[in-house]
């Protein structure tokens, strides 16, 4: 099924054919090694060269930070993110390995940083120079964020940090982290402060990396802890005790709900497959699938929920479509607030399902030669729930969309 | 068809509805709508004479035969607001109606008739009230030459108060679509009782009625087709209804939430009455993209317009549910109460989920163009 193409400005048609021709011509082989799922899992050095080696070329050929001023390393256009992100989809380009500098950090510094800190920060931010990392969560500020502990004390023009970070994805390769410190323990919100910091992917000193394994058996997640690590007051981004809007700023956008369109290749969050749709995918499923001695596409309940979860997934891209149409929404942010809600909580659906169609065969571990499909959906269903937990669990999407939407008391 | 980005919705589209939602707010506020249906027992007939005095009627007919030729989704537009305000009348029969003229071979004169302010209602459905067919009435030709129709057509929407029926009957030459008359002698409209306030219901028992020529707006033969292709046009404007129905409930709900007070604070603070509240929200939403992405395919001549509009009314039919069930559920005691307004659209929407084909139906429909026939054989 086609959705329409949105009317486009001069400047974007413009843009789309040049994405268009240059992608025709560049975008890399598949490597001979296997890629990880996500940036986030991204485990060895050769992964990381090859996909780093693809972001810069493509922030050379303007299709990364195309939106960002040009003065700090962008391509100075307008509108042109989402049409070069549709582009990079469509030709099923690898993804941009720099996923937390894109989609956290350069939002974060835009808004909040100095002429400075743009100018030495972004450019190199953009081309996938320089990695980076997230230093939110901590074992006592999860879902509750502002009760991060990780303290910053002032001395002079340096702050000395002591604390632990976790779930840090990408530390061992980060050459910088946003890192959200407590700098005041009177004041809850107002107490936060936010820095941009070198960490010399946590080489650096008085900072230690630990590898966390998740329940995939994959690494690329790890608890950073750090021990009077010395911090540059030209690190802070906004006001001291300002903290806590810059992380906002950094999640909403990490969250897909931003001013700033994330610049993004490849598939959606979480997508175990290169199908236009995971729906698709279900319906070839149960083509090749058996149940009790027939094929499982005459089972009319599996019918019925595959066609249900196509239909999801289908008012999920059109809601991303109707959220720019000021005339068909009520409250600005009542769809962008659903988008990484249902993102995740679809492809949790579609890979459970798809787990239950291929039935004794989704036993296999993708390690296994017998595994239907690579084993890619009992593995994509494990690795979903790390983005119904990630950024906020669902349960913390629906406090907020209840809170900022439809405007019921605040859950604390 | 000129502004895609805004899935075809445009000025003219924007105007309508909201005019609609004011007309709405000032003739059909919830507490008159409440009084008129739920305790006088009835509906407010001055309220929809001047919603005919709008024009309304004449949305869905084209030009050429008088109307204003409002695209689908521009009828979307004005459908949901009468779906928010529970609006009694038969304005949803007679854009349906027009839909099946639009689609028929031979119904312009019944089409400018409709744009001069006159009401139809279909009697299309089968014994199941899906759109699928068999016809229940028959036509024969007697001994004078004369077109005369017998049997039951049921499920037939606002029969109470339109002049005018299109009725789907079998005949040796197959199926047609014939106009009759509310007054035609023979025909005769058996009231059912059922718990919708909004609406009316009736079988019309047919017993020689007769129709003129000019009256067979489908030659016996084209009826199917022209079912089939006004089919996606009327699941798309009930869809309409359901979702702004929808939309009331949830407004209506998240209010009580913000307002009623227990143990000391205002329930939405409680997870268990916030995050149900956000689920309505999240299906209402699903229903609405899908909604305005099929009545823009409709008007643009998509070749999938039949899953797409059946996706829309599947979408429709869950957020309904749910939002009606949580209307009720989340109001506590006073929301299971007469007096209490959500039971009326409670009802409409459980009215509106089963009309036409329910949301179970619907994905079986779209299974067998997704996912192909069961057996894997094509029917």
């Amino acid at each position: 099924m086609q959705t329409a193409d949105a009317v486009e400005s001069p400047e974007q048609s413009a843009f789309r054919a040049h994405c268009r021709g240059w992608l025709a011509e560049h975008v890399p082989p598949r490597p001979r090694f296997r890629l990880p799922q996500s940036p986030i899992e991204i485990e060895t050095a050769e992964q990381l060269d090859y996909l780093r080696t693809w972001q810069r070329a493509a922030y050379g050929a303007g299709l990364v930070g195309c939106d960002y001023p040009s003065a700090f390393g962008g391509g100075g256009l307008s509108g042109c993110q989402r049409v070069a992100n549709e582009e990079m989809a469509a030709v099923g380009a690898p993804f941009l390995p720099n996923i937390v500098g894109l989609g956290m950090a350069g939002p974060a510094i835009l808004v909040h940083g100095t002429e400075a800190q743009k100018k030495a920060l972004l450019p190199g931010l953009l081309a996938g120079d320089e990695i980076w990392c997230q230093g939110f969560s901590e074992p006592e500020a999860g879902s509750d964020l502002a009760n991060v502990q990780t303290f910053a004390r002032r001395d002079g023009e340096r702050w000395v940090v002591n604390g632990h970070k976790v779930w840090t994805s990408l530390a061992r390769f980060a050459s910088h982290m946003i890192l959200l410190c407590r700098t005041d323990r009177e004041s809850r919100y107002g107490g936060l402060s936010y820095f941009a910091v070198p960490i010399a992917g946590g080489g650096a000193e008085g900072i230690t990396v630990r590898p966390l394994v998740k329940m995939t058996g994959e690494g690329g997640f790890n608890e950073v802890l750090f021990d009077d690590f010395v911090v540059d007051d030209g690190c802070r981004l906004d006001a001291v005790g300002r903290g806590w809007a810059v992380a906002m700023t950094t999640l909403v956008h990490e969250r897909g709900a931003g001013a700033l369109v994330t610049p993004k290749a490849g598939a959606e969050m979480g997508a175990p497959t290169t199908e236009a749709s995971l729906g698709e995918a279900l319906v070839g499923l149960l083509h090749t699938s058996r149940r009790g001695g027939r094929p499982a596409a005459d089972d009319p309940v599996l019918r019925d929920r595959v066609v249900s979860l196509v239909m999801r997934e289908r008012a999920l891209a059109l809601s991303r479509r109707r959220a720019g149409v000021a005339a068909l929404v009520d409250h600005p942010q009542r769809l962008p607030l659903q988008f990484k809600l249902l993102q995740s909580e679809i492809v949790q659906a579609i890979a459970q399902l798809a787990c239950e169609i291929e039935g004794q065969g989704s036993v296999l571990h993708h390690a296994d030669p017998h595994a239907p499909a690579g084993g890619r959906w009992p593995m994509a269903y494990l690795n979903s729930f790390g983005f119904t937990i990630a950024a906020g669990s669902s349960e913390i999407q629906r406090n907020i969309l209840g809170e900022r939407v439809l405007g019921l008391a605040k859950t604390r | 068809m000129s502004d895609e980005m805004g899935f075809g919705f445009g000025e003219d589209a924007q105007i309508v509805k909201r005019t609609a939602r004011r007309f709405f707010a000032e003739q059909c506020p919830p507490d008159r709508l409440h009084r008129r249906v739920a305790v006088e027992g009835g509906w407010d007939e001055a309220a929809w004479r001047q919603a005919v005095e709008l024009g309304w009627l004449a949305a869905g007919v084209p030009d050429a035969a008088g109307g204003f030729g409002m695209g689908v989704a521009a009828c979307v537009g004005l459908m949901e607001e009468v779906g928010r305000a529970a609006f009694p009348g038969p304005l949803g029969p007679t854009l349906w109606s027009t839909a099946l003229l639009t689609a028929g071979d031979a119904g312009g004169a019944w089409l400018r008739w409709i744009a001069d302010g006159h009401t139809m209602s279909p009697a299309v459905v089968d014994r199941d009230g899906a759109l699928d067919g068999p016809a229940t009435v028959w036509a024969r030709v007697d001994e004078s030459g004369a077109v005369r129709l017998d049997g039951t057509a049921g499920w037939v929407q606002d029969a109470g108060k339109v002049e005018a029926f299109v009725v789907r009957a079998a005949g040796p030459a197959g199926e047609g679509l014939y106009v009759v008359e509310a007054d035609a002698p023979g025909l005769e409209r058996v009231g059912d009782t059922i718990w919708d306030l909004t609406r009316d219901q009736a079988r019309l028992e047919l017993r020689g009625v007769e129709v003129t020529p000019d009256a067979i707006v489908a030659a016996p033969g084209r009826a199917a087709a022209a079912v089939r292709a006004a089919e996606p046009t009327m699941l798309v404007l009930l869809a309409a209804d359901m979702v702004g129905a929808a939309e009331w409930q949830l407004q209506t709900t998240a209010e009580y939430a913000r307002t009623r007070t227990q143990f000391g604070r205002p329930i939405g603070f409680f997870q268990a009455v916030k995050h149900p509240l956000v689920d309505v929200m999240v299906l209402v939403d699903e229903a609405r993209s899908l909604l305005y992405d099929a009545a823009a395919a409709i008007d643009r001549g998509a070749a999938d317009v039949e899953v797409v509009a059946r996706m829309a009314k599947a979408a429709a039919g869950e957020a309904a549910t749910y939002a009606s069930s949580r209307s009720v559920q989340l109001h506590g005691g006073i929301g299971f109460t007469w007096e209490c307004f959500v039971h009326v659209w409670f009802k409409r929407q459980a009215h509106s989920a089963v009309l036409f084909g329910d949301a179970a139906r619907q994905r079986a429909r779209i299974a067998e163009a997704l996912v192909g026939p069961i057996g894997g054989v094509a029917a």
